[in-house]
């Protein structure tokens, strides 16, 4: 059963019945902005995926011969070194193509955190209602109060920074999105009727939030998550640029901006070109989370 | 409305209660902060000699009730960094930070509510979409990113700007864009919803047909009313602007609380990391209920529902 889709809607004009199936794959493919920030993720996660192979070096590897290259574009600079090298070396193009794995993961794993901890007090608090809303909603606005980014830093810098670390407290800080979202889909959807159905015929709250709500749930889930992931690969971005997040020499797209700082009046690009990547990957992220939101949800448009 | 207030007060209390006990544990339990003090080298006799000069030798329940009877004298204990009170450290560095958080919230309204009203005037023509583009871009651009192209920019290319510190009101203008923009999606995107909705609404029909119109029914009908709801996230977006001044502040090195946040989070000087997180916690609870008691003052249905 899945609510939030009209197949009315477009079955007037059509000659033969679509399942509502075939009806969102066709919303898709009409929705620029959704294919294009699909497109962006797709390509970004292709590169993450098969870095090894893309990268023309190692990112690791220092060359204290070769330090500060200039990209191609700029007098200086060579065709070995397409985006140059940095102040130790390095080749930039490789650590940025490095730099597309630290970011993905960081943000999946976060968001998936996340996932887990919002949904579970949002279905719980949207299913019992009574004091378990109460509660879920008071820690919800304890939550919100605290300063994200400031404890974000202190704990990593205590705890030690690790990729596991940071994406551990990254996860831990960013479930209030899923939470009050899955809170009132939870009461809505609980006053249905196919609720009562499976409710009268003697299921437990168990099998009806397992087989009932959770379903339903699945597509709001996946457009939070979509956004979530631009939300925590920005604040690992911010973390590792603070110096409270990914540690030298792990290319982190964040720290490498850091890293490039000191000599950005003069080799500007340092600065700009994993700047240029983050963004991208996140407006990727942004479009693609909207564009969802708009195919599963129409309503919700504004 | 009086008993709405109070609830919503002791509501807010709780909950920076509740912050502070987290804050608390986090910072103490996750870590031992006599070893942190001390630092990796030392003996276990220093770490030990620091333990019972700074009292982290008592228990976790009966630390915790000496720092919230400080806090409530308005003592928040001693930096183990600056070796000074720290509600002095922040009495003295607050006022950059107020003066940046109110420049930056100038710079939304700014941007945000021009933008957003030319946009639901004219639904879905290009002036929409440039200002849904400039909203999309804004929320993926990292702020610190901007921070340096900024400078980069209009310090140094342009030299309009001074690149860093506080002295004069010229030094706020790039931090206060930086960290302005960071709100400009959220605010553009309410006020043109509040103001398409209210365009529709029947009274504006009733005032286009007693002949008001253009300028003047915009401000003296529709504005007034789609504004209401911009107010309160204002609010709120003021309250985060403290929290969100900690990039701001090192990448423009403007000596206000951020900064401190960061020095002492790097200083292991967890005393300070405490109250600004305390501090920052208030501001938004209070911010928060600001914009409640404003909206349930300007929307009876809630003060008495």
């Amino acid at each position: 059963m899945n609510i939030g889709i009209e197949p009315n809607l477009t079955a007037a004009e059509e000659p033969a019945p679509l399942t509502p199936r075939q009806i969102m794959r066709r919303r898709a493919r009409k929705h620029r902005s959704l294919m294009i920030g699909a497109g962006i993720i797709l390509v970004l996660a292709f590169i993450a995926l098969f870095a090894p192979l893309l990268a023309p070096h190692d990112p690791f590897v220092q060359s204290l011969g070769k330090r500060m290259l200039p990209p191609v574009w700029v007098q200086g600079g060579n065709w070995d070194y397409l985006l140059g090298t940095d102040q130790n070396g390095r080749d930039y193009l490789s650590r940025l193509i490095y730099g597309a794995q630290v970011s993905m993961v960081i943000g999946i794993g976060a968001a998936t955190i996340g996932l887990l901890i919002g949904v579970t007090l949002g279905v719980l608090a949207g299913y019992f209602g009574g004091w378990v809303d109460h509660a879920v909603s008071f820690l919800l606005t304890a939550q919100l109060a605290l300063p994200g980014l400031l404890l974000a830093m202190a704990l990593v810098f205590i705890i030690g920074p690790s990729v596991w670390v940071v994406i551990g407290i990254i996860g831990v800080l960013h479930w209030t999105y899923y939470l009050v979202v899955t809170r009132s889909a939870t009461q809505r959807i609980r006053q249905l009727d196919f609720v009562a159905a499976a409710s009268a015929s003697g299921a437990t709250s168990r099998q009806i939030i397992w087989h009932e709500i959770l379903p339903n749930l699945i597509s709001q889930i996946i457009v939070i998550f979509t956004f979530e992931l631009g939300i925590a690969i920005l604040a690992e971005a911010s973390l590792s640029f603070l110096g409270v997040g990914i540690q030298p020499p792990t290319p982190s797209w964040g720290l490498m901006i850091a890293e490039g700082k000191a000599m950005m009046f003069y080799r500007p690009w340092l600065v700009i070109l994993p700047g240029i990547c983050l963004f991208v990957l996140v407006i990727g992220a942004n479009l693609m989370g909207d564009g969802l939101r708009d195919i599963t949800a129409p309503e919700g448009r504004n | 409305m009086l008993r709405y207030i109070l609830l919503r007060g002791v509501l807010a209390l709780a909950v920076a209660f509740t912050v502070s006990l987290a804050a608390f544990l986090l910072l103490n339990v996750a870590t031992d902060p006599a070893r942190a003090i001390a630092g990796e080298d030392a003996t276990p006799e220093v770490v030990q000699t620091i333990r019972v000069r700074y009292g982290l030798d008592q228990p976790m329940p009966v630390r915790y009730a000496q720092w919230l009877g400080g806090v409530v004298q308005g003592d928040f204990g001693e930096s183990y960094y600056w070796h000074k009170p720290v509600a002095e450290l922040v009495a003295e560095r607050a006022g950059v930070t107020i003066a940046l958080a109110l420049a930056a919230m100038a710079v939304t309204i700014l941007i945000a509510i021009p933008l957003g009203v030319l946009a639901a005037l004219n639904p879905n023509s290009w002036i929409d979409r440039t200002a849904l583009g400039v909203a999309v871009s804004a929320q993926a651009v990292p702020n610190f990113w901007l921070g340096l192209i900024m400078i980069i920019l209009f310090s140094v290319t342009f030299p309009i700007f001074p690149v860093s510190g506080d002295a004069t009101w010229m030094h706020f203008v790039l931090p206060a864009f930086v960290l302005g923009a960071t709100s400009v999606p959220a605010v553009m995107r309410l006020t043109r919803t509040g103001l398409i909705e209210v365009m529709g609404a029947d009274y504006i029909r009733t005032a286009r047909s007693k002949g008001y119109s253009g300028a003047s029914l915009l401000w003296r009908h529709a504005l007034r009313n789609a504004l209401l709801p911009v107010i309160s996230v204002l609010a709120v977006q003021l309250g985060q602007k403290f929290g969100g001044s900690v990039i701001t502040e090192s990448i423009f090195a403007l000596n206000g609380l951020g900064r401190l946040a960061l020095e002492s989070i790097l200083g292991a000087d967890i005393p300070t990391v405490q109250m600004l997180i305390f501090v920052f916690a208030i501001v938004f609870v209070v911010m928060n209920l600001l914009a409640d008691i404003l909206n349930a003052a300007l929307d009876p249905r809630i003060r008495i529902g």
